[in-house]
Order: structure tokens, then C-alpha cells, then sequence
């Protein structure tokens, strides 16, 4: 059972009943392409090497582990973490934005285009895009741009244009409709660079394998430093990209617990958050449906209208959730109980962990809050 | 003509679609087909535009389902889902409105959706409702035959057509496939990109024609940046109907109330449909 999770998704692009390709017809034909050059790429020891250097010289991999000392002795459990934020621009993104780079360069797109919702993978298209040539152009919501002023001069800095979106709610959900609709326009010469375990097949399977690094990184480190495997993995999810990259090293560890945690927002009717997993809890409007390509757990009405989300963080607002994040509670033998569930956070318990953290590990000042 | 040879057991024409097509073939005559957003500005003025639109020779009626993130859509479409949505339109009020519309008019009327409201419903009691109130086809924007199998399946056991869109991307492998899931006609996209009005036709679009005819026998409309009368008229030429959608929508926007609407879209379709009877794109009976 847990088997099957690990090698998911099958030859439909599905984790389950989760994902899928529900994309207009001109789309098909390059994400059919872009699935068998991400095929051949993977099984290409010259890309894999290119990458592998790439992610140590250009990102600063591995990253360390840290045992964060103080706030153990706050908390009780002994507690790490995995400090994906030293990465070059400030987050866990580049592993992807390297990864997709790289294959675009074999496909030979000259032009990226990319959504971002804080910033941080707008920015990490940015520098890879910068790195390798490459012409530049990130959708962000104008709402979100307005809140992430910094991170706009950022991705000016590197050579990105930063397109303002002024449709819909203006954060990241309204970005990547905007993508898309350049991407179905330009399909020929450029290369969409999602950023989330979202949209269409191949993109969620595509964007953990460049992601799972985290957890194969964290598992060694983990083993070489207490000698045992963690009681509990915890990671945030607005779109999923970095939970599943730290849990994924995980999936056949059964004694591993895993908790994803998502944005309570101001409260549990539809609209005052963001949790699309945690229906167990209160939060409401949650139900599997197609969004931006993929089946998966979608902030809905009624009658199948997207709905808008609350989070304080431009990162969380997002109304999908990956289908591969997903499909773990549904997946596992019905004797084992579910290991990837999810929690709430509301903006002043963020805020308290916020604290806690900079002040006991001085760890992640800018950590993806 | 124009009947799927290799879908379903061979029948006689029976939806409104396919003999509608049929006697536009027999009077060798360019069809028309026009989409416009349901419930913009309301569904009561969305059936009086439907009804102007077949007064004026439309020969075909899209009934687009407003849907909050319309990512195949351009600005003027989009904007107006957005006034429908406002305006309190959801798909068990648009299935009302066909049901409205089928009792003053025979005119041939397609479901346009994206696919999540459709689900959000369940297919089956979709496809039911749909042909309950008269509609004759449906076509998902973003469903491909590949994950359509069911979908269809229960569409066309309700006696629906299922239209699928052809694009400049599709291999003559897909195209294929996607003729043997069509019924009614195909909706081949002129161009990669999203709806909306522009100045002129790909140049690449009559090699994109010949790739479709040679696997398919339906009739074929071409939309996306058509809403001039010389498209029309060239088009005329090469394909069996056009499609015009983002230039009735703003015809809608641009109007200073439901009346002027109406009319100004009825002089819209009279001048397109005009230029299809007309001019270049008159073909030889028979071609």
C-alpha cells in the first residue's frame, strides 16, 4: 500500500482518484511533450549530474539540519529543522525552479514564465532564470504584489518582468489562471514554471521529484544524528511543494508520523481560511474537485465556484491543495492509521512559533510564514 | 452527411445540432454560431438576446456557464462571467433558462462549461436536467477525450451531442480521437491562445482545416478571434460555421441597457450571418 503511494502517480498522472490532466485541448500536446522530455530527463545521468551540481553550487545544498536546542528544552520533544530557508533566495523553491530550468533548456524554451503568490518562487524563477539566459516573466496578484513589495524588487533586480493580475480575488489562484492563459498562448516557445505540487500531469509528479531531496537530505541527517528515525515530521501546506518534498523520503517509514499544517484563517465558514484538508476539524467548503488542470480538494461552493481564501500569509491563500498531499490519508491500509493529517494554525499561533523560533534556534527569520 | 462513422451505431440524425448542419449543407450556406455568457447582465435578458440571436439567423446558440476562474478565456469573457456570477447565475438557473428558451425557440442551443460545475452537479444529473430542458449539446473547455470516457458515455445515452475542441497543437493522432468522441460538429480553435475579438485569421488555419477533414467527417465550426464580417466570409470557404463569442459579449458590455443589447447583437449576427450566405464564402453544392 504504502508502495503504491511512493511510485504514484500511474501512467494517468493520477495519485489515487487525485489529479489528472483537465486542461483545454491546445494544452495537451505540450504537456504530453513536456511529459516525455521530463521522462527522458530523469532517466539521464548527464541531467541528473547538471542538476545535482547545480543544487550544491548554485543553491547551497545539502542544507543543514539543525538541532534547535533551546526550543527543545521550551517544548519538550526533541526538535530539528531542516533549514531550507538558507537556500540561495530564501526558500525551498529553487530545488524546483533549478529542475524545471534545466529541462527547459533541454526542450530548448527560451522564455520562463511563472505565478507567485509571497514572492519567494517568483524570485527563485528569477535567478534561474537569470542564470541560464533565459527571458523572464512572473504573474503576481496585485494584492500580493502590494504586500511583497520587497520580493517584486527582487525578481526587477534579476531581469523579470512582474506582471501585475488584477482579476479576481488578485492573489496567487487568479496568477496562475494568468500563466496559464500565457502559456496557452506562447505554448510554442516558453515554458510554464509551476511552482506548487498543482495543475496537470506531469506538474505535481515533476515538482516532488525536485522537492523530495528535502526529506532524502533529512532522513540521512536525522539518522546520523540521533541514530533513529523522527517520531513526527511537520511541515506547512498552501500548495504542498515542500511538505511533500520532506515527507516523500518518508512514505515507507510506517513509524513515521507526518502533519501538514494549514491556514485557519479567522474562522470555519468558506472564505475565513484556507484549509482544504481539514474538514475533520470544522472547516468547511472543502470538496474534491477540477481546478487549474488537476482533482483534487478545492475550496468550493456549492454549485462549484471557486472560492476566495483567507491566510495573513500571500504563500497559503491558495484554494487547491496538491493531489499527491492528498491522497495519503485515503491511501493508507485501513488498519494504519492515517499519518499525514492535518492541523490549523490561525495567525496568532503563527506568530507565537514565529517568535519562538527566532528567538530560541535564531533560526528562520524569514521563514515561509 | 456528417454523421460520426466511427462513434456510435449508425442513426438518423436526431439531435437539433445535426439537422440544423444538415440543411445548411443542402443549401451549401455558412453557419453561424454565437456564444454568449448566461446571466449576464441577467438570465431573463440572456433569454431575450438568445431569442433576437435566432430571429437574426443564428444558427446555432452557445450557452456559456459563468465559472469564477475561466482560464481559457480572454478579458472580455472573462469580465463577463464575473457579471453573471454577480448577477446570482449558477448552472441549475442556466438549465432553467434553456427550458425557458426551448418553449419560444427551436433554435439548436450547446451547454459551454468549464468542468467543475458540471462534477460539482454530478454528470448524471447534469446530462438528465440538460436534456430535460431541451438542450442538444455540451462542451467542456476543459475536458479532452482522454478523461471524458464516462462523461461522455453519459452525456450521449441522455441523447446529447458531445463537442470537443480541436487546437493548432492537437497531433493528427489526437485529432483523431477527438473526431470519434465528437457528435454534432467539431469546434476547431483557430489559433493557440484564449478567446477574444481579433483583426485577422492565422495563416496556419486552412492546413489545420485539411488535418481535421481527413479524419473526420462532421461538420466543422472554427472560433477564437472571429467577429468580423470578411473572417466570416473567408471562412466560408473552408470550414461549415463560425463561431463568434468575445464580440457579442461586448456588444453586451458596451450597451446602455438590455434593449440596446439585444438589438445591437441582432444587427451583429445579421451582418455575420449575411456575409455568410455571401461573397467568398458561397461554396459549390456538393463540395
Amino acid at each position: 500500500m504504502t508502495t503504491a503511494v511512493k511510485t504514484w502517480p500511474d501512467v494517468h498522472g493520477r495519485f489515487g482518484p487525485y489529479g489528472g490532466r483537465y486542461v483545454p485541448e491546445t494544452l495537451v500536446a505540450p504537456l504530453e511533450e513536456l511529459e516525455q522530455a521530463y521522462a527522458a530527463a530523469r532517466a539521464d545521468a548527464t541531467f541528473q549530474g547538471e542538476l545535482d551540481e547545480l543544487l550544491r553550487n548554485f543553491a547551497g545544498r545539502p542544507t543543514p539540519l539543525q538541532f534547535a536546542s533551546r526550543l527543545t528544552e521550551h517544548l519538550g520533544p526533541r526538535i530539528y529543522i531542516k533549514r531550507e530557508d538558507l537556500l540561495h533566495t530564501g526558500a525551498h523553491k529553487i530545488n524546483n525552479c533549478l529542475g524545471q530550468a534545466l529541462l527547459a533548456k533541454r526542450m530548448g524554451k527560451r522564455r520562463i514564465i511563472a505565478e507567485t503568490g509571497a514572492g519567494q518562487h517568483g524570485v527563485a524563477t528569477a535567478a534561474v532564470a537569470a542564470r541560464f539566459g533565459m527571458e523572464c516573466l512572473v504573474y503576481m496578484g496585485t494584492e500580493d504584489m502590494e504586500r511583497q513589495r520587497l520580493n517584486v524588487s527582487r525578481m526587477k533586480l534579476m531581469g523579470a518582468e512582474v506582471v501585475g493580475v488584477n482579476a479576481g480575488s488578485r492573489t496567487l489562484k487568479d496568477a496562475i489562471n494568468e500563466a496559464m492563459r500565457d502559456w496557452v498562448t506562447n505554448v510554442r516557445t516558453t515554458h510554464y514554471l509551476l511552482g506548487s505540487v498543482l495543475g496537470a500531469h506531469p506538474y505535481p509528479q515533476m515538482v516532488r521529484d525536485f522537492h523530495k531531496v528535502i526529506g532524502e537530505e533529512a532522513r540521512r541527517q536525522i539518522l546520523q544524528a540521533e541514530g533513529r528515525l523522527p517520531d513526527l515530521l511537520v511541515a506547512c501546506v498552501g500548495g504542498g511543494s515542500n511538505a511533500i518534498g520532506l515527507f516523500h523520503a518518508f512514505l515507507e517509514d510506517t513509524g513515521v508520523k507526518m502533519l501538514g499544517v494549514e491556514a485557519g484563517g479567522r474562522g470555519y465558514q468558506l472564505g475565513e481560511h484556507a484549509a482544504r484538508l481539514a474538514e475533520a476539524m470544522g472547516f468547511t467548503g472543502a470538496r474534491p474537485g477540477v481546478l487549474q488542470g488537476t482533482y483534487t480538494y478545492v475550496l468550493q461552493t456549492a454549485d462549484g465556484q471557486i472560492a476566495t481564501t483567507h491566510s495573513i500569509s500571500a504563500a497559503w491563500t491558495i484554494p487547491p491543495s496538491a493531489p499527491n498531499t492528498r491522497s495519503f490519508p485515503s491511501s493508507i491500509a485501513p488498519n494504519i492509521p492515517p499519518r499525514a493529517t492535518t492541523r490549523l494554525s490561525t495567525p496568532r499561533a503563527r506568530w507565537r512559533v514565529s517568535k519562538a523560533l527566532s528567538r530560541r534556534s535564531k533560526a528562520p527569520t524569514r521563514w515561509p510564514l | 452527411m456528417a454523421t460520426n462513422s466511427t462513434a456510435l451505431p449508425k442513426t438518423p440524425a436526431t439531435t437539433r445540432i445535426q439537422r440544423r448542419f444538415e440543411e445548411l449543407g443542402r443549401r451549401s450556406e455558412m453557419g453561424l454560431v454565437a456564444f454568449l455568457t448566461a446571466g449576464d447582465p441577467s438570465l431573463e435578458a440572456t433569454e431575450s438576446f438568445v431569442l433576437a440571436l435566432d430571429d437574426a439567423g443564428a444558427d446555432v446558440v452557445e450557452l456559456g456557464v459563468p465559472f469564477s476562474d475561466p482560464l481559457a478565456d480572454g478579458p472580455a469573457i472573462q469580465r463577463s462571467s464575473e457579471r453573471a456570477l454577480r448577477a446570482g447565475a449558477t448552472l441549475p438557473g442556466v438549465l432553467d433558462l434553456v427550458a425557458s428558451i426551448r418553449r419560444k425557440s427551436d433554435v439548436p442551443l450547446v451547454l459551454f462549461s468549464y468542468y467543475n460545475p458540471v462534477l460539482q452537479m454530478g454528470v448524471e444529473r447534469f446530462a438528465r436536467r440538460a436534456a430535460d430542458a431541451g438542450a442538444d449539446g455540451v462542451l467542456i473547455t476543459d475536458l479532452t477525450p482522454e478523461e471524458a470516457g464516462e462523461y461522455r458515455r453519459t452525456v450521449r445515452a441522455h441523447g446529447l451531442d458531445t463537442i470537443f475542441l480541436a487546437a493548432p497543437t492537437s497531433t493528427d493522432e489526437r485529432l483523431a480521437r477527438i473526431a470519434e468522441a465528437s457528435s454534432g460538429f467539431l469546434y476547431v480553435i483557430s489559433r493557440t491562445g484564449v478567446t477574444g475579438a481579433r483583426e485577422s485569421l492565422p495563416e496556419d488555419l486552412p492546413a489545420l482545416i485539411r488535418r481535421v477533414r481527413r479524419v473526420s467527417r462532421l461538420p466543422i465550426a472554427v472560433g477564437f478571434g472571429i467577429s468580423l464580417p470578411g473572417q466570416v466570409s473567408i471562412l466560408g470557404g473552408l470550414a461549415d460555421a463560425a463561431v463568434v463569442g468575445s464580440a457579442l459579449v461586448q456588444e453586451i458590455e458596451q450597451a446602455s441597457s438590455v434593449h440596446a443589447a439585444r438589438e445591437a447583437l441582432g444587427a451583429r449576427v445579421r451582418v455575420l450571418k449575411h456575409a455568410g450566405k455571401t461573397g467568398m464564402s458561397r461554396r459549390e453544392p456538393g463540395a
